[in-house]
């Protein structure tokens, strides 16, 4: 039974660095300057990895551009910021500051320099001198600095991520992360890379290389820079699955897997529980700070915690990598589980995208013929168009309509014609019907017996190394 | 051909006729698009007497195609513009939205539909031609009202000639003259006919047609000849008074603040009925400076045929309403200027629903001005000289689903077939015999 009195304990202690709760800025623009760590951290923020720090260089502008869906703004979030455009002492002058009034949230130093040994044993010196809880080693900036050699030009060679790793661990007194980037087929090669060269955790993922549109006047993609533009990193609610996945494979393997802080369009916390289901132990988010401000951490840690007190979790590790078991290669799924739509009439609105969906993207198995003579063949969705457009309609008007319809027989609020049928027979299960439709709990995929026992894939070939046939 | 002049606006009769339904910003257009759920062969369409594909039309205002919205409306719908701004949606295309069964807000189809057709106009208002040959075949339409324009507009855009035959000096019929001012504009019923005019129908203006030789010529001239009528006068109180100075019936009260720039309005006035058209006027002279507007219905409420909604706006407008009573006389003020009052008496409602006058319960409500809005009749004698096209209770019998009446060369829509219905019916009507029409000529001149 959940504790319902508990009160949850949302500090963190990640890869040997301590914070209050394990909400942190990402290293990105709401992490430019000391002034700003700070009032992020008087919102209420665990942590913060500074923007990454190096040497200077010279940023453009345009340098945003988002991705706006159905009337929602931001759902995607491209830039082609570089690293910090600050002195290099005025950062390390400004993390000094921070920490010396902030002692309990974490402030972690994000790190690119070119890569000469030299280099990064400085760094890390004065990173370390200036009062950083850690270092995190950028090796996934896609843009811009990946073509001076730096960024995800690293992390995308496994040889040039250990060897610098390495490099950095020779001199590091704190805790070392490193940041990955998911422009690489195998995000894995580099996390087991970060490992050997001695890593003591991983944040992923970085940005994706994205253009995110174009301008339909001009014909010049967006951040427009003067007439042009270049690919930039994808970033917020829109890259939340495809971090979701990496950070799962990043955990799943012994190889790779390290204490990883999860990355990749959180923007609440119903977002960060997953990654942290997910083996995550801190969670950074950027995006939606850049949209919303840093007062959204106090929902974070609230909505957090009262999820916590529902679940009984006393502390974040309680609950942390439950899902990763979860996941699984899809030749050990039960090929005898079967589930079936089947359609709440009471809750049914007849909007009808459950038979539309059906029938164009699914399997023809949802029909509309619970009223009207029943041939045996099934109306197309073109069928029933055209009938109801030769459908003669007018206003009701009740002084001309005197045999005014005695309607309310219906045994739903929706009328019966307009309720859709699943044929269950022919239902494969796939949740489309129950994807599309609006209304909460309308459709319910619910499991039917089919009395077989469990068998996987890989237990009806009898060969784990039987390759899976044709995938289409 | 002249271009139909869409007058001059009235500044005074803008500022005291608000439009009740403002149009949509661009934005909350764009935000209210993006709520619509897009259902599959929706309830909005079916429930639309011209089947405008709602949801695609949206959909498109979602996605800055607002000409592609106009266009789609159109091609369902030629008065889109004003349907827009007149249709009872409540009852109609809104009234459908599945959301009144999920979160109660229906998507505001009217406004939406407004939107895309405010911004057809803005550009220019260039119709996609549908044929562009020109084809043998020529029809006559009786009644310049929106059942004719609908049928002109579809035979035009197929290439066939159209003339219009219209009593009056403008057109639209009612959509110009009867329609409440704050629903639409006269000016916004008229730049949608040009828009028609446009695409080449021909218009003749004071052209009273009726008589066995008008027929004849007719139809000598033409293939088809379709009776867009819509109905006669309205029909009179028939008690003593009722043709004082200060009586005037609500249409001839509406045309005259409309089009004829007549905004005087008495200081206390007595509508009678309680049908859409008895509030229209009610709530026009509240905006032309009525002091005190009250209706005379002798029934009770559950029994007016004006809409829900519209009985709501005259509750909220202050117009007060009295049920169960019957007019008996208009009585002439002392001066004989005018009138004083309108002598009432209270009715019940008898054994099989006719109503039972109470002794002893007359009573006067004293006014100015009284405005009878109790229906309007058939033109009867029209009908009854229009080449035996049958009748029943003066309204012409037609196939449904062509249009055409007992007699093969004569086809009819609108109120004169329905009894007196919306805009959008008479549309539908016109639209659906234009489709028959345009196949017979196509068969006939093969």
């Amino acid at each position: 039974m959940p504790e319902r009195n508990l009160t949850p304990d949302i500090s963190v202690k990640f890869a040997g660095i301590s914070s209050p709760n394990p909400f942190w800025l990402a290293s990105a623009p709401p992490t430019n300057c000391g002034e700003q760590v700070m009032r992020a951290f008087d919102a209420g923020w665990g942590g913060a990895v500074w923007k990454t720090i190096g040497d200077p260089i010279t940023n453009v502008s345009s340098r945003y551009s988002s991705l706006d869906w159905n009337g929602q703004r931001m759902m995607g979030l491209n830039n082609i910021e570089l690293i910090s455009d600050r002195p290099l002492e005025v950062n390390l002058h400004e993390i000094t500051e921070v920490k010396k009034r902030y002692p309990r949230q974490a402030v972690i130093a994000s790190l690119m320099v070119e890569s000469k040994r030299e280099a990064w044993h400085l760094i890390v010196q004065q990173s370390e001198d200036a009062g950083a809880d850690g270092l995190e080693l950028n090796f996934g900036c896609p843009h811009g600095m990946s073509e001076r050699g730096m960024g995800s030009a690293v992390g995308q060679v496994p040889d040039y991520a250990e060897m610098i790793t390495s490099w950095v661990k020779e001199k590091a007194r704190t805790p070392v992360l490193v940041k990955l980037t998911p422009n690489i087929t195998d995000i894995r090669s580099v996390a087991r890379a970060a490992k050997r060269g001695g890593a003591d955790g991983l944040s992923a993922i970085n940005t994706i290389n994205s253009i995110t549109g174009i301008d339909l006047d001009t014909f010049i993609p967006r951040p427009n820079v003067d007439g042009k533009s270049s690919h930039g990193g994808y970033c917020g609610p829109a890259v939340k699955p495809i971090a979701l996945n990496m950070v799962q494979q990043v955990q799943s393997d012994p190889e790779s897997c390290l204490p990883l802080s999860g990355i990749g369009g959180i923007s609440d916390w119903r977002d960060a529980v997953e990654f942290i289901l997910l083996g995550c132990g801190t969670v950074q988010v950027c995006t939606a700070v850049m949209h919303y401000g840093y007062r959204i951490v106090e929902d974070m840690a609230d909505g957090l915690a009262n999820w916590m007190r529902e679940k009984g979790f006393a502390t974040i590790s309680d609950f942390q990598s439950l899902s990763l078991a979860r996941v699984q290669d899809w030749k050990h799924l039960n090929l005898n589980y079967k589930i079936v739509a089947r359609i709440h009439e009471e809750k049914c609105i007849g909007c009808e995208l459950c038979y539309t969906a059906c029938w164009d993207g699914a399997h023809q198995c949802i029909h509309l013929d619970r009223v009207g003579p029943n041939s045996g063949r099934h109306a197309t969705p073109a069928m029933r168009e055209t009938l109801s457009k030769q459908s003669i309609a007018m206003t009701p008007i009740p002084k001309l309509d005197h045999t005014s319809s005695s309607a309310g027989k219906e045994p739903y609020p929706t009328p019966l014609a307009r309720i859709p049928r699943v044929d269950e027979a022919e239902c494969v299960g796939c949740n489309l019907c129950a994807l599309v439709c609006p209304v909460e709990g309308c459709i319910a995929m619910e499991q039917v017996d089919t009395h077989l026992p469990s068998q996987s894939w890989e237990e009806r070939t009898g060969n784990p190394a039987n390759p899976a046939r044709k995938c289409d | 051909m002249s271009t139909i002049n869409t007058q001059q606006v009235n500044p005074e009769l803008v500022a005291r006729f608000p439009e009740i339904h403002p149009p949509f910003d661009e934005v909350a257009a764009v935000i209210e698009a993006n709520r619509c759920l897009y259902c599959f062969d929706a309830p909005c369409i079916a429930a639309c007497p011209t089947h405008i594909d709602v949801p695609r039309f949206i959909k498109k205002i979602a996605q800055n195609n607002l000409r592609g919205s106009a266009l789609m409306i159109l091609d369902a719908n030629i008065l889109g513009a004003s349907c827009s701004r007149v249709c009872p949606v409540d009852v109609l295309c809104e009234g459908a939205c599945v959301y009144h069964r999920y979160n109660k807000q229906p998507i505001e189809i009217g406004r939406l539909q407004r939107h895309a057709m405010d911004a057809f106009f803005r550009n220019g208002s260039a119709l996609a031609q549908k044929a562009h040959e020109q084809r043998a075949g020529r029809v006559a339409c009786i009644g310049a009202g929106p059942a004719s324009l609908a049928l002109a507009a579809e035979l035009r855009q197929r290439g066939f000639a159209v003339t219009i035959f219209e009593r009056k000096p403008l057109p639209g019929g009612l959509n110009t003259y009867g329609v409440a001012e704050y629903k639409l504009r006269s000016s916004d019923s008229l730049r949608e006919i040009e828009m028609i005019r446009a695409l080449g129908v021909d218009f003749r203006f004071g052209a009273e047609i009726g008589g066995e030789a008008a027929f004849a010529q007719l139809e000598r001239e033409y293939d088809f000849v379709f009776l867009g009528i819509g109905l006669g006068a309205m029909h009179t109180l028939k008690i003593p008074g009722e043709h004082l100075p200060g009586v005037i019936d609500a249409l001839k009260f509406i045309e005259g603040y409309k089009t004829g720039g007549k905004l005087a309005v008495g200081r206390r006035v007595a509508v009678v009925g309680a049908g859409n058209t008895a509030i229209d006027a009610a709530r026009a002279a509240v905006r032309l400076g009525a002091e005190d507007v009250q209706i005379l219905y002798r029934r009770d409420e559950p029994s007016m045929s004006a809409f829900l909604f519209e009985y709501e706006h005259a509750k909220e407008e202050r117009v007060k309403f009295h049920w169960w009573t019957q007019p008996v006389a208009i009585l002439q003020s002392q001066n004989h200027s005018g009138i004083e009052a309108i002598e009432c008496i209270r009715v019940q409602a008898g054994l099989n629903g006719s109503l039972v006058k109470l002794s002893d319960s007359e009573f006067r409500i004293p006014c100015d001005m009284v405005i009878p809005a109790i229906g309007q009749s058939p033109l009867f004698e029209f009908l009854e000289a229009c080449r035996g096209v049958r009748t029943e209770n003066g309204r012409i019998q037609v196939d449904r689903t062509t249009g055409q009446t007992s007699h093969p060369k004569y086809f009819a829509g609108g109120d004169c077939v329905n009894g007196g219905r919306e805009v959008v019916d008479a549309v539908a009507d016109g639209k659906r015999t234009a489709l028959a029409v345009a196949k017979l000529l196509e068969n006939k001149h093969a």
